[in-house]
C-alpha cells in the first residue's frame, strides 16, 4: 500500500538478529581463517594426511549412510503407505520420534544396543559365546548415524509416496506390468525427486553431526571431531575456522540441492 | 438500517493505474456514480473492472494527476481503512479465527463501538439476512450462499458511505446465484446505498445495475442502462460482449446492404449516415431474425443445422456472402434440418449499424 | 491388495527397523530403574538413580528448561512478524534474507559456534552468561519459526484477508494481531513445539558455548556418559526423554488434526 509501509518495521528484530549473532560471526570466521598466514590452514587441509583422512572417511560413512537409509526408509515408506492395518499410526509415530533426538543420546543408545554390555553383546555371547561390540568403531558411528538419518528418509519417501498419482499405478498394471516392474518404471521415478531431496538432508546431517560421534569416542575423527580437537586441544582457531567452512559449504551445498528438489530444508544437528 | 443518510456519490476524475511493471491497466477514467446508484462494472478478465474497484476501494492507488472523490470529499490519497467502504470480496475474505456474529461484529470492533450497539446491530443483521441460527457457527461450517450472506452483512453493518462488490456470485452455483442477485438488487435499492459491482457476467450485470459500464482493455467501452448496452451497442466489441451478434458486411446500394444476390433493406435513419457504395457492416440478434419462405425473401439461405434448447430452437442458416452462419432462433415448434432453404427477415428497427469510424474498421 | 507374502516380509522388515528405534529407549528406561543393569530386572526397581541424578544434575534442567522457554519467547517477537514479512514482500532483499534465515540450519552448530566466540569470545560478562547459549539456540531454532509460520501464511489467502479487515477500518496493528496471528495459530503452536524440542536437546552449540557453570542438560548428559555409570546415564536419559516426550506428542498430535481451510 501506497505510503504505508510500516510492515518493513516487522522484520528489523530478525534483521538485528541475524546480522549480529548468524552474519557478523560467519565473516570473522571467514576472516579468521584467511588471516593467518594468507589462508594456509586451506593448503595444509589439502595436503596433510590427517585432515584429509578426516575429510575423506566422514564424506564415506556418510555417503554409506545415506545410500543404506535410503533403501532402507524407501521399503518402509513405501509399505506404510501402500497398506492400511490396526497399528499402523503407533508405527508412523514410532518412526518419527526419534527426529529430534539430540546425537549425544543417539550414541548413548548405540552404547545401549552394540556396547560392551549392550543388546548384541549378549546376542554375541549366547550365540557364539563371545561379545560383539561394535559402539567404539566405525560400525558404532554407522548405527548411530543410520538411527537419525532413518526417520528423517521414511517421513520424506511417505509424504512423496501419498502424493503418488494412483492412477500410475492402475495404469501400468493394465498394461500387464508386474510388481517389479512397476517399481522400477513407476513408483521409484516418481519418487526420485524426495530421495535426492531427502538423501541431501541426510548427508548433510551426516557430514555434520558432533554428538553421535563425541559420546562414542571412537578412533575414527569424523570432521567434527576433529574441529573440536583443532579448536580445544591444539588451540588452533585459524585451522579450526577453516575446517567448519569447509563443512559448512559441503552442507549447504546439500540443503541448497533438497530444495531444489522441493525438499522442506528441516534437517537438525544429529 | 437507513444507508441512504450516510451514503456519497463516487466522482472519478482522471484516473489512471500503471502496474509497476509498467502496464497500463486503466487509462485515464472520468466516471461519476450518483449517491443511491447501483453501476456494474462489467467485462472480460483483464479488462481493468477489479483495477477500478480497488482503486475506488483504496486497496490501489491512482497514478498522479488522477482524483477520486467520495460526495465531497477527496479520498484520493486515503487508504482503505479510513475510506469508509464496506466491500463484498469473491472469496469473502470471512476471518476463520471468528464466528459469524465475530464476523458481522469486526467492523464495530475496530471502531470500538459499545457492547450493547453491537450486539443490537449484530442481531439486526442476523434477521436481515437470515443468520439467526448460524451466529456461532465457525466460518467453515457454512454453506457457499450463508457465507456470501454474512460477506455482505459484514460489509454493511458499518453503513459504509460506498459499498463496493467485487464477483460476489462467482463462487455459487448457477442457481444460487440467479437467486442471490435478485435478492441482492432488492436489497441494495432498499438500503439505498451508493454500489459498485464487478462481475464479468453478463447476464448478472442486466439482472443488477442502474447503469453498466463495460471495460475493454483498461477503458469503459460503453455506459448506460442494460436497454442502452443491448439495444445500442456503440461498438463491436460492446455488441459481441452482451448477447450475441450476427454480423453482414455489404456495400450500401441504395437503401439496402447488399452482398452477391442478398440485400437488407435499411431505414433511412441508417443509411443516410454512410455514403452510396461506402462499405459497412450491420449487426443483428438472433431472437430479432425470423424465417420466411424461400421465394419471397430478399435474404435467402440454406439451413446449416438447429439445435433445440427447450424454450426455442437455434436454427444456424448459410448465406451467400455472409461469411459467419446466422445464427437464428425460432419460437415455434418447428423442425428444420440440413439443406432446407429458407428466406431471412429481419425488421429494420432491429438492425443494429455501428457509427461510421473509418472505412478501415470493417474488414470483408 | 491382497495381503501376500510380500505384505508379511515388508511388514516384518518394518517392524525390524521400529524395533531398531524403539529398543534402545525401552533399554535406557529400563536401565535408569533397574537396581543393577548388570545382573538386570531381577534385581529390583528403583528411583534410586532417578534421585541421584537429580541431586547432581537438578541445575542443568532447570537451566535448559529456562533457556528454552527464553528461546521460544524470543523466536515468537522476533520470527513471527519476520514470516509475516517474508509472506509478504517479494523482493531481491527479502528473498536474501529469507536465505540468511534459512542457513543457520545448514550450517553446522559447530561452525556457528566457533563464530559466536570468535566475536563476542572476548566479553567475558557475556560470554559466562547464559545468555550466550540463548543467543546460539535463538539462532539454530529461528529459522524453524519462520518456516513453520511462513507455510502456513502461504496456505491461507492471508493478503485478502487483510484487505477484509482494512475495508472494514481495521489499522495495520489491529490487522495484524486480529487477523493474521490468530489465523497462523498452528503455524505457531508447531513453531514452539519445534523450538522447545530443539532447544532443550540442542548439544553440538551448547558443548562450545557452555562454561562450567552453564551447563544444559545435553551437556550434562554428555558428561554423564563419560563419566558416570550406566545406571545413572540412564536414568539421566530417562529424565530428558520424560522432558521431550509431551512435546513430541503433542507435536504429532497437532499435525493429525485437519487443517481448517480458509
Amino acid at each position: 500500500m501506497k505510503k504505508n509501509r510500516q510492515y518493513s518495521l516487522l522484520i528489523i528484530p530478525a534483521l538485528i538478529v541475524s546480522l549480529a549473532f548468524f552474519l557478523l560471526p560467519m565473516a570473522k570466521l571467514v576472516w579468521l581463517s584467511l588471516a593467518e598466514q594468507h589462508g594456509i590452514s586451506y593448503w595444509y587441509i589439502l595436503t596433510k594426511p590427517m585432515y584429509l583422512k578426516s575429510l575423506w572417511s566422514t564424506f564415506l560413512l556418510s555417503a554409506v549412510v545415506t545410500i543404506a537409509s535410503l533403501v532402507i526408509a524407501t521399503i518402509v515408506g513405501l509399505f506404510l503407505t501402500r497398506y492400511e492395518f490396526k497399528g499402523k499410526s503407533v508405527l508412523v509415530a514410532m518412526l518419527s520420534f526419534p527426529l529430534v533426538f539430540p546425537g549425544v543420546v543417539i550414541g548413548f543408545f548405540v552404547i545401549m544396543l552394540a556396547g560392551r554390555q549392550g543388546l548384541f553383546a549378549e546376542l554375541g555371547l549366547a550365540l557364539t559365546g563371545e561379545r560383539w561390540t561394535l559402539a567404539y568403531s566405525i560400525s558404532g558411528l554407522f548405527i548411530g548415524y543410520l538411527y537419525f538419518s532413518i526417520p528423517r528418509v521414511v517421513l520424506t519417501v511417505m509424504g512423496a509416496a501419498e502424493k503418488l498419482d494412483h492412477n500410475l499405478i492402475e495404469a501400468g498394471r493394465s498394461l500387464g506390468a508386474n510388481r517389479w516392474q512397476l517399481l522400477r518404471d513407476v513408483t521409484l521415478p516418481a519418487l526420485t525427486p524426495g530421495l535426492i531431496s531427502s538423501g541431501s538432508i541426510c548427508f548433510a546431517t551426516s557430514m555434520g553431526a558432533f554428538g553421535t560421534a563425541f559420546t562414542l569416542a571412537t578412533n575414527l575423527n569424523v570432521l567434527p571431531m576433529t574441529i573440536y580437537t583443532e579448536f580445544t586441544l591444539n588451540a588452533n582457531f585459524a585451522m579450526a575456522a577453516a575446517l567448519s567452512l569447509i563443512l559448512g559449504f559441503i552442507t549447504w551445498l546439500c540443503l541448497t540441492i533438497a530444495r531444489r528438489q522441493g525438499g522442506s530444508s528441516l534437517g537438525m544437528g544429529g | 438500517m437507513k444507508n441512504a443518510s450516510t451514503s456519497v456519490a463516487i466522482t472519478l476524475k482522471q484516473v489512471q493505474k500503471t502496474f509497476s511493471d509498467g502496464t497500463l491497466a486503466l487509462k485515464p477514467l472520468d466516471l461519476h456514480i450518483e449517491k443511491g446508484e447501483i453501476l456494474v462494472l462489467l467485462g472480460p478478465s483483464g479488462c481493468g473492472k477489479t483495477t477500478t474497484l480497488r482503486l475506488i476501494a483504496g486497496l490501489e492507488f491512482c497514478d498522479q494527476g488522477g482524483q477520486i472523490l467520495f460526495g465531497e470529499r477527496d479520498v484520493t490519497n486515503v487508504a482503505i481503512e479510513q475510506r469508509r467502504v464496506g466491500m463484498v470480496f469473491q472469496s469473502y475474505a470471512l476471518f476463520p479465527n471468528m464466528n459469524v456474529s465475530e464476523n458481522i461484529a469486526y467492523g464495530l470492533r475496530v471502531r470500538g463501538e459499545s457492547k450493547e450497539l453491537k450486539e443490537k446491530k449484530v442481531q439486526e443483521m442476523l434477521e436481515l439476512f437470515d443468520l439467526e441460527p448460524y451466529a456461532h457457527r465457525g466460518i467453515d461450517q457454512l454453506s457457499g450462499g450463508q457465507r456470501q450472506r454474512v460477506a455482505l452483512a459484514r460489509a454493511i453493518i458499518t453503513e459504509p458511505e460506498v459499498l463496493l462488490l467485487d464477483e460476489p456470485l462467482s463462487a455459487l452455483d448457477a442457481l444460487l446465484k440467479k437467486r442471490l442477485r435478485t435478492d441482492i438488487n432488492a436489497l441494495l435499492k432498499r438500503l439505498g446505498i451508493t454500489a459498485v459491482y464487478v462481475t464479468h457476467d453478463q447476464e448478472e450485470a442486466m439482472a443488477m445495475g442502474d447503469r453498466i459500464a463495460i471495460l475493454d482493455r483498461g477503458e469503459i467501452a460503453q455506459i448506460g442502462t442494460a436497454e442502452e448496452v443491448y439495444l445500442s451497442p456503440k461498438s463491436e466489441f460492446v455488441a459481441n460482449f452482451i448477447g450475441q451478434m450476427n454480423h453482414f458486411d455489404g456495400l450500401l446500394n441504395g437503401q439496402a446492404l447488399s452482398f452477391r444476390s442478398n440485400f437488407i433493406p435499411l431505414p433511412e435513419t441508417l443509411y443516410s449516415t454512410y455514403k452510396e457504395g461506402e462499405r459497412i457492416r450491420c449487426m443483428t440478434r438472433p431472437e430479432d431474425v425470423r424465417l420466411t419462405s424461400f421465394e419471397d425473401a430478399t435474404l435467402k439461405g440454406a439451413v446449416s443445422h438447429s439445435v433445440f434448447l427447450g424454450d426455442r430452437t437455434r436454427v444456424l442458416v448459410s448465406v451467400e456472402g455472409v461469411k459467419e452462419l446466422v445464427h437464428v432462433d425460432c419460437f415455434e415448434r418447428k423442425r428444420y434440418s440440413k439443406g432446407d432453404r429458407v428466406g431471412l427477415v429481419i425488421p429494420p428497427l432491429c438492425l443494429v449499424l455501428l457509427p461510421n469510424l473509418g472505412s478501415e474498421e470493417v474488414v470483408c | 491388495m491382497k495381503k501376500g507374502m510380500y505384505f508379511y516380509l515388508q511388514l516384518a522388515f518394518t517392524l525390524l527397523v521400529c524395533a531398531f528405534l524403539i529398543v534402545p529407549i525401552f533399554m535406557s528406561i529400563t536401565a535408569g530403574l533397574t537396581n543393577n543393569y548388570f545382573v538386570g530386572v531381577k534385581s529390583g526397581l528403583t528411583l534410586r538413580w532417578v534421585e541421584q541424578v537429580w541431586t547432581l544434575y537438578s541445575d542443568t534442567i532447570w537451566l535448559t528448561m529456562e533457556i528454552a522457554l527464553v528461546t521460544t519467547l524470543v523466536n515468537l517477537c522476533v520470527g513471527v512478524p519476520c514470516a509475516y514479512y517474508l509472506a509478504r514482500t517479494r523482493s531481491k532483499l527479502s528473498a536474501f534474507l529469507d536465505e540468511c534465515l534459512t542457513l543457520p540450519i545448514a550450517i553446522p552448530g559447530m561452525a556457528i559456534a566457533l563464530g559466536l566466540i570468535s566475536v563476542y569470545g572476548g566479553i567475558s560478562e557475556f560470554r559466562m552468561s547464559w545468555l550466550f547459549i540463548l543467543v546460539g539456540h535463538v539462532i539454530f531454532t529461528l529459522p524453524f519459526m519462520v518456516k513453520s509460520v511462513l507455510a502456513v501464511l502461504q496456505s491461507i489467502n492471508f493478503r485478502v484477508l487483510e484487505e477484509g479487515a482494512a475495508s472494514l477500518g481495521a489499522s495495520f496493528w489491529q490487522r495484524f494481531f486480529h487477523v493474521i496471528v490468530p489465523n497462523c495459530k498452528t503455524g505457531i503452536v508447531s513453531g514452539i513445539l519445534m523450538t522447545l524440542t530443539l532447544s532443550a536437546g540442542e548439544f553440538n552449540l551448547t558443548w562450545m558455548l557452555h562454561t562450567p557453570l552453564t551447563k544444559t542438560l545435553p551437556v550434562g548428559l554428555a558428561d554423564s556418559y563419560a563419566s558416570m555409570r550406566l545406571e545413572v546415564s540412564s536414568a539421566y536419559t530417562l529424565i530428558f526423554l520424560g522432558m521431550i516426550l509431551p512435546l513430541l506428542i503433542a507435536a504429532q498430535w497437532l499435525n493429525r488434526k485437519p487443517k481448517r481451510t480458509a
